[in-house]
């Protein structure tokens, strides 16, 4: 239970995905401009990332691991994510069309977010639990969620903000991630596993 | 034999997901007309909103019901709504384009200002603080919400404060003048024929003024001089009706401050600069 605990608030913080780890960086930067999108993009992320290290875990420790296949796991991980952003892609506009439009663009976009693959890969790496995998997952997607949501907060209201033209729009969201970045490096060496 | 299991293993892993996949599709697929494909096709694409739906999308699903008309999409003008009717084996309705006019042309050259505004560079937000940082509290404030609120790229800021319309770009869909504060841009049928009054203020003729060089004093000479009667006096503003004018030009000449044009004719950006250069050599 402390483990889990632990891990939860270590990947939402001390090793925030996106502003500590560096993953995911193209839909941080790319659908951070509205917080409409950016709720819709991080809700998108937690559902797929669980969904993928469940699977992902199940492949690794019951076929590649038996049949000592552990140096295909990239490449099967690649697959498993595709296909289950498709899936998960098609069932939802059949079972709930109205998530499914909110979700938008953003669930194919996802396919190529390489958090989704970090936390498949990490999650082997750390020799986690099936229990513990799938709860890294959750933590390591609301910590991505979290980074967007408040990158998006900051954008919104900076597109309101005078600012001299060469900061304007890329410049400043980066200096701004960058910002960002250090305020969470505040958080380092809180918890360790 | 190691390559033998590699291929195995992701071979059938593949198989598996794609059948998966597959079966999955065919469980799960829903039913979609066609129809509301291809009509989405025809579309812009912008998503704009001018047709009253959330998106192109959602107007193509509701043309192909009918609960929408063929020709709903205005940025499309005739030539969607000849495609879309042609698809749909309907008649096509007329579908008027209109065109983005800014009503003021009280340029910042022209105006002058209460203070200094130093705040949140927002025309509604500037609007709302005291009133507008102009003496005018009708006239354009120059942060570009309009700007922003444009999908196609046809309204810019111009140098001068005040935005500039590209007619060719314009399609009409209306964001603009539902995005300024002041409701100084107003929708008009497409043309350059018939004369306006460009200006927004409902004040007293002395405040304007005092305001703007160029602004409606409402000293009703063009309601006098005008032989079709098209012009008429609105809450101290002279406001001229299109369909009645016929293009003679009397009100233009009489307007003693200039606010009234031919619509083919309204002031440039590049004049009113030339105008400011001007001043500023003659304080000099």
């Amino acid at each position: 239970m402390e483990k889990l605990l632990s891990i939860i608030f270590i990947y939402i913080f001390v090793e925030n995905f996106v502003l500590q780890r560096f993953f995911g960086i193209c839909p941080f930067l790319g659908v951070s401009r509205k917080m409409e999108t950016a709720i819709g993009m991080s809700m998108a992320v937690v559902f797929v990332m669980t969904i993928a290290t469940l699977v992902t875990w199940l492949l690794y420790n019951f076929i590649l691991v038996p049949f000592n296949l552990t140096y295909l796991q990239i490449v099967t991980f690649i697959l498993v994510i595709a296909s289950l952003v498709q899936l998960v892609e098609i069932v939802l506009r059949k079972i709930s069309p109205t998530l499914y439009q909110g979700l938008g663009i953003f669930l194919p976009l996802i396919t190529t977010n390489c958090a989704v693959m970090a936390v498949a890969l990490l999650a082997v790496r750390q020799e986690f639990s099936l229990l513990e995998a799938v709860v890294f997952a959750i933590a390591a997607s609301i910590g991505f969620s979290l980074a967007l949501i408040i990158m998006a907060g900051i954008r919104e209201r900076l597109e309101l903000a005078k600012m001299p033209d060469v900061l304007q729009g890329s410049a400043v969201t980066l200096v701004t991630a960058g910002i960002l970045s250090l305020a969470f490096l505040g958080f380092k060496g809180m918890l360790t596993l | 034999m190691l390559i033998i299991y590699a291929i195995a293993a992701l071979g059938v892993i593949g198989l598996l997901f794609g059948l998966f996949l597959g079966v999955a599709a065919r469980f799960f697929a829903v039913d979609t007309d066609p129809r509301v494909e291809a009509v989405k096709e025809e579309l812009p694409g912008a998503n704009c909103g001018a047709c009253g739906y959330a998106g192109c999308a959602n107007f193509a699903e509701a043309v192909v019901s009918g609960e929408a008309k063929v020709n709903g999409c205005i940025p499309g003008g005739d030539e969607t709504s000849k495609a879309i009717a042609g698809l749909l084996g309907q008649e096509v309705g007329s579908s008027v384009q209109p065109v983005a006019t800014v009503f003021c042309i009280g340029d910042s050259f022209k105006t002058s200002d209460k203070f200094i505004y130093d705040g949140v560079a927002d025309c509604e937000v500037a609007g709302n603080f005291l009133g507008g940082f102009k003496t005018c509290s009708y006239g354009c404030l120059g942060y570009g919400n309009c700007v922003k609120a444009c999908l196609f790229d046809a309204i810019k800021m111009g140098e001068h404060g005040l935005p500039v319309v590209d007619t060719e770009k314009c399609t009409g869909c209306g964001l603009c003048a539902n995005a300024c504060p002041r409701t100084i841009i107003k929708m008009l049928p497409r043309g350059d024929s018939g004369y306006l009054v460009l200006c927004n203020s409902h004040d007293r003729g002395k405040s304007v003024s005092k305001a703007c060089e160029v602004g409606c004093i409402a000293c009703k000479a063009c309601v006098k001089v005008c032989p079709e009667e098209a012009i008429v006096m609105e809450d101290n503003l002279a406001v001229i009706d299109l369909e009645k004018c016929t293009d003679c030009g009397k009100c233009a000449e009489k307007c003693p401050p200039v606010t009234i044009y031919r619509r083919n004719a309204i002031p440039t950006e590049a004049q009113a600069l030339a105008y400011a250069a001007e001043k500023s050599a003659e304080s000099a």
